[in-house]
């Protein structure tokens, strides 16, 4: 493990039955890096994220964060030690105001109500802040999920396909906002399909094939990988 | 004063002063019996969004506790009522894996419940302890107007515990959990805990509830302190009035729990038939209660 990962992974495996989503994956991310996740649909990304952020128990393997064992803790627990999330399909409190999810968030960390203005500010939902959060249309509600993450100060954010069903300019937004973020020195992991995004935002990817890691270095260099290829396009 | 803390000291100076001008104390001492119910219901049905229909269950717990520590301990009734509550807890606490289950699942899990614990409640072979199917007789403590007095009390403490809610960051935790129990966890709650305080109080309401009750009756059998009737007027009070707000149970409870009174006692049959009624309309128009009307036209409902 290099020293200054705040993400070590090793050898984590999650089975589903028969089924192996995860065949002993191992990563790290460093603060303040964009690491991209790629690899085709099944390949185990989304169940990666699930198991580093406690979703999922893991069935062997370790998660280090800040030198930290952290695999047998509850979601709640990662999320005070600055472990956070967004979905790919994004779950606000469908009922509460955009302000209140954010409250929700707030109240259990040690962030306070600059916070809360800050990420509104941040993620262009100031002017929708008392609406409640079904009323958003699905890019709001995305960019509510991330808020929501960002409100309780994490050092770790696992993000999951946020740049799917986007417009060009709001991909944009998006990739200038996960840059900032970084920027701030939070760590971030992020699960892609669309390449060109993760270009504009990830300075190293790692690619995965079922549940297992086969390359790991820069996209360009990716892209030109025979197994890598193979992979995407079939054998 | 919080948001609906003025609404809930005039529902309970209502009941505290009508009984000086209106004489069917037992219609008054009834309606706040479901009214504290209903917030129980509210109280774990609004914000945390389990319906559990074996909710009779801690009522009937809290009268046998109550009339236990009464009869065997030789307690005050007071003191006996904490006894009927940390009795309705406990059970509460022993079914606290029942949360672990959703939706259909948790309603009647719940309900099964409630009926092992009658089951053991009025079994024969435990009468030396519990009177069995006999009943119990409380009538050396016997006082309608300080077991009145008591049930007010209770009622304000009901009311109380959901104006907190509506106005505190634990309220607004219960309701990002009963929306999306694993971003509430993202937001750093401790779902299984705070979920965990919400049933026990819950079930500390209705252990109230029925203490209070079989103080006020004085001489009660087991069937009808863990009747299902008491968990679906509880049920059908807070949906109808609209769950997770102060104001919605209590209309509830006063308009249906009237309208039973009202017609329900002399002609049955035509309550049942409004009763049926008014549980449809309100599935298909109306899910979320007579208050989301008011919301509808944008008033702040508290």
């Amino acid at each position: 493990m290099s020293p200054n990962a705040l993400l070590s992974v090793s050898g984590l495996s999650k089975r589903f039955g028969a089924y192996r989503a995860l065949d002993g994956l191992s990563l790290e991310v460093a603060a303040g890096e964009i690491l991209g996740l790629v690899g085709p649909n099944g390949s185990g990304k989304t169940t990666a994220i699930n198991v580093i952020s406690g979703v999922y128990a893991a069935d062997a393997g370790t998660i280090r964060f800040d030198g930290r064992p952290v695999g047998g803790l509850p979601i709640h627990r990662r999320a005070r030690l600055g472990i956070n999330r967004t979905f790919q399909v994004p779950k606000p409190f469908r009922s509460l105001t955009v302000t209140e999810n954010l409250e929700v968030a707030s109240a259990h960390s040690r962030s306070g109500d600059n916070q809360i203005r800050e990420c509104l500010e941040l993620l262009a939902l100031d002017s929708v802040a008392g609406r409640e959060a079904a009323s958003l249309t699905s890019a709001q509600q995305k960019r509510l999920d991330l808020a929501r993450a960002l409100v309780a100060r994490p050092r770790l954010l696992l993000v999951d396909e946020i740049g799917a069903g986007l417009n060009p300019a709001e991909l944009q937004l998006m990739a200038q906002t996960l840059l900032a973020i970084a920027g701030s020195g939070v760590a971030l992991l992020v699960v892609e399909h669309l390449l060109g995004f993760l270009r504009a935002v990830a300075s190293r990817v790692v690619v995965m094939d079922a549940g297992r890691e086969i390359f790991e270095g820069p996209l360009d260099l990716a892209a030109r990988d025979p197994q890598v290829i193979d992979v995407f396009l079939g054998r | 004063m919080p948001r609906g803390g003025w609404y809930s000291v005039g529902v309970v100076l209502m009941f505290a002063v009508l009984p000086f001008v209106y004489g069917n104390h037992a219609l008054l001492f009834n309606m706040m019996m479901y009214l504290v119910l209903a917030q129980g219901i509210n109280v774990l049905f609004g914000f945390t969004g389990y319906l559990p229909f074996g909710y009779v269950g801690f009522f009937g717990t809290g009268a046998y506790g109550t009339s236990l520590a009464i009869l065997l301990l030789h307690l005050p009734p007071l003191p006996a009522l904490l006894v009927g509550a940390a009795a309705a807890m406990l059970v509460g606490l022993v079914l606290a894996p029942l949360l672990k289950l959703s939706g259909a699942y948790f309603a009647i899990a719940s309900l099964a419940a409630s009926e092992v614990v009658y089951y053991i409640v009025s079994n024969p072979h435990l009468t030396p302890l519990t009177q069995g199917p006999y009943g119990i007789s409380l009538v050396q403590t016997y006082n309608a107007a300080q077991s009145y007095a008591v049930m007010v009390a209770v009622l304000a403490l009901a009311l109380g515990a959901v104006v907190y809610l509506r106005n505190s960051n634990l309220g607004l935790a219960l309701q990002a959990i009963r929306e999306e129990p694993i971003s509430a966890g993202f937001a750093g709650i401790n779902v299984v805990r705070e979920r965990t305080r919400a049933w026990l109080l819950s079930a500390a309401l209705a252990g109230l509830a029925g203490g209070v009750y079989a103080w006020h009756v004085s001489v009660f059998y087991p069937k009808p302190v863990f009747d299902l009737s008491i968990s679906v007027f509880a049920i059908v009070f807070t949906l109808f009035g609209g769950a997770a707000t102060l104001l919605g149970p209590v209309v509830g409870t006063l308009l249906l729990y009237g309208l039973y009174n009202w017609i329900g006692i002399s002609q049955p049959e035509y309550f049942q038939l409004v009763f049926g009624i008014v549980i449809v309309v309100l599935v298909l128009f109306l899910p979320n209660g007579l208050m989301s009307l008011l919301r509808r036209i944008r008033v702040d409902v508290p």
